[in-house]
């Protein structure tokens, strides 16, 4: 276990050489995506400006202020808060994600499911789990919102983030079929019939 | 003479209460939080609801707010005997508040519709904000209580339409594997809210009731009680802990809510609330405001 400051854009070999447990910080871009965001770009083919390739994406949708644009905010947002939202949901966007964008990192909260630990191992990319419901301390990672796209899907727009140290988060699932998640919900299942027991009840 | 309620102050406070219940956790919560990390034996575990105690104080120092997840508001108002008002008044003046805070401080619209899924970017909608009237024989009072319902805890909900023949066990089973599927989705630990009895859509409002009550109150029916403790004790030895990766800190608690039931009937419903169990009150008597959780 090891902890490590990337800078994005990431190389495979970088993402490659991470395991599960690695603590990483991420300082420079990050970009927020989320549900209405992939149901745009995946499913009714709309295209970003945006180059992902290379980048970490987080699970959110933010709550901002508008301001007038200036160097603080390029983009004519201010942060206000910024979260992490349940990534299982956006399950079955992880595969085109890696694939067709060349995202290497998605930070959510809750684990992803077994088809993108399947493509983190085929395309090279890794999971890392932030703390949910602790935005506040997240927030203060933000340093400007330096971009947007999509932005008629806002709050679930593409936005383009200026993080520094953005972190730590912990490395759950990696290239080489490690999943923390799958670990413990597999214990969890191991554990229900003593659970039950303790109960009085049959399983 | 008899307590009046007008609207613009019902405005007002709802204004306040959406945003202090987003940025202020209650004081239950916040030392449950110290008191499940204080008993955890996972390391990594520890770590997660040390951030999570950070997150309170950050949000706290810096007027923040708690999770992004802005929610559903759920707004709750009991009305006192002797209290005279216009239902339909004071319905709007709840909107109004929960468009206002939303507008400006600003909060993110969480609030859709469900088909065009189009947002109005007030938090409000068809049949949004949730409000409900209750009654209580106390004179002279309102209570408005505002619980910003947040999406990811929301979507650990589960509705059973056992059988008389399944009996308690049948609902012991039900409640575990509830909380087995939703795993680290619902943002551990949390609050289970067991419903149980009455008809389908009373089974799930009883588990929301449940899940939204205030952490360390408990079912004023003994087998209900009893039944609190039990699965409170249960679900902790799943070992799924705080955010699903492993521990012994799965929820705060269960706390079930009851209703009677028909003899062909056993219905139980889950719902959960997440670790950021956010609520805020506020108690009007004609001597004025009181804040509270």
């Amino acid at each position: 276990m090891a902890d490590i400051t990337l800078t994005p854009p990431f190389t495979e070999t970088m993402i490659r050489d991470l395991h599960a447990g690695d603590r990483v910080t991420v300082r420079g871009t990050l970009f927020g995506i989320r549900d209405a965001t992939q149901i745009h770009l995946f499913d009714r083919d709309r295209h970003t400006r945006f180059d992902l390739s290379g980048h970490a994406v987080i699970h959110t949708a933010p709550n901002v202020r508008s301001v007038p644009i200036g160097p603080a905010h390029p983009a004519g947002y201010a942060p206000v808060s910024v979260g992490t939202t349940t990534s299982l949901r956006m399950e079955r966007f992880t595969r085109p994600l890696l694939q067709r964008l060349g995202v290497r990192a998605i930070i959510g909260k809750g684990g992803l499911g077994a088809d993108s630990l399947a493509a983190f191992g085929t395309f090279g990319g890794v999971y890392l789990a932030v703390v949910g419901g602790a935005a506040a301390l997240e927030t203060t990672w933000i340093e400007r919102i330096d971009d947007v796209d999509l932005d008629d899907l806002n709050p679930e727009s593409l936005w383009k983030f200026a993080v520094r140290d953005f972190g730590p988060l912990l490395v759950t699932m990696d290239t080489h079929g490690n999943d923390l998640h799958e670990v413990v919900r597999a214990r969890a299942r191991h554990n229900r019939t003593a659970v039950l027991a303790g109960l009085g009840v049959t399983s | 003479m008899a307590m009046i309620l007008e609207s613009a102050p019902v405005e007002n406070i709802v204004r306040a209460l959406y945003i202090r219940a987003l940025k202020r956790l209650p004081e239950p919560v916040k030392a449950a939080i110290g008191g499940l990390e204080r008993a955890e034996t996972d390391a990594t575990a520890r770590t997660v609801l040390a951030t999570m105690a950070e997150n309170v104080r950050v949000a706290e120092r810096d007027d923040g707010l708690l999770c992004q997840d802005t929610g559903i508001p759920l707004v709750t108002i009991t009305i006192g005997r002797g209290v005279s008002f216009d239902g339909v008044d004071i319905g709007e003046a709840v909107a109004k508040g929960v468009r206002r805070a939303t507008r400006e401080h600003p909060l993110r619209s969480s609030v859709v519709h469900p088909i065009t899924r189009a947002n109005a970017h007030d938090s409000t909608g068809p049949g949004v904000p949730v409000i409900e009237f209750r009654f209580d024989p106390e004179p002279d009072f309102v209570r408005l209580e505002l619980v910003p319902k947040g999406s990811g805890s929301e979507n650990g909900s589960y509705l059973g339409m056992l059988l008389p023949a399944d009996g308690l066990d049948g609902v012991k089973r039900f409640v575990i594997d509830a909380v087995l599927k939703a795993g680290g989705k619902v943002c551990p630990p949390t609050i289970v809210g067991v419903g149980l009895g009455g008809t389908s859509d009373v089974a799930m409002h009883l588990a929301k009731l449940a899940a939204t009550r205030p952490l360390g109150t408990r079912c004023p029916d003994a087998a209900g009680a009893a039944l609190e403790s039990a699965l409170s004790r249960a679900v902790n030895g799943l070992g799924i802990g705080p955010q699903g990766l492993g521990g012994d800190a799965t929820a705060f608690a269960v706390q079930v809510e009851l209703a009677a039931t028909h003899i062909t009937l056993n219905p139980v419903a889950v719902n959960i609330q997440c670790h950021s169990a956010r609520r805020a009150s506020a108690t009007v008597t004609p001597a004025g405001v009181v804040w509270g959780d």
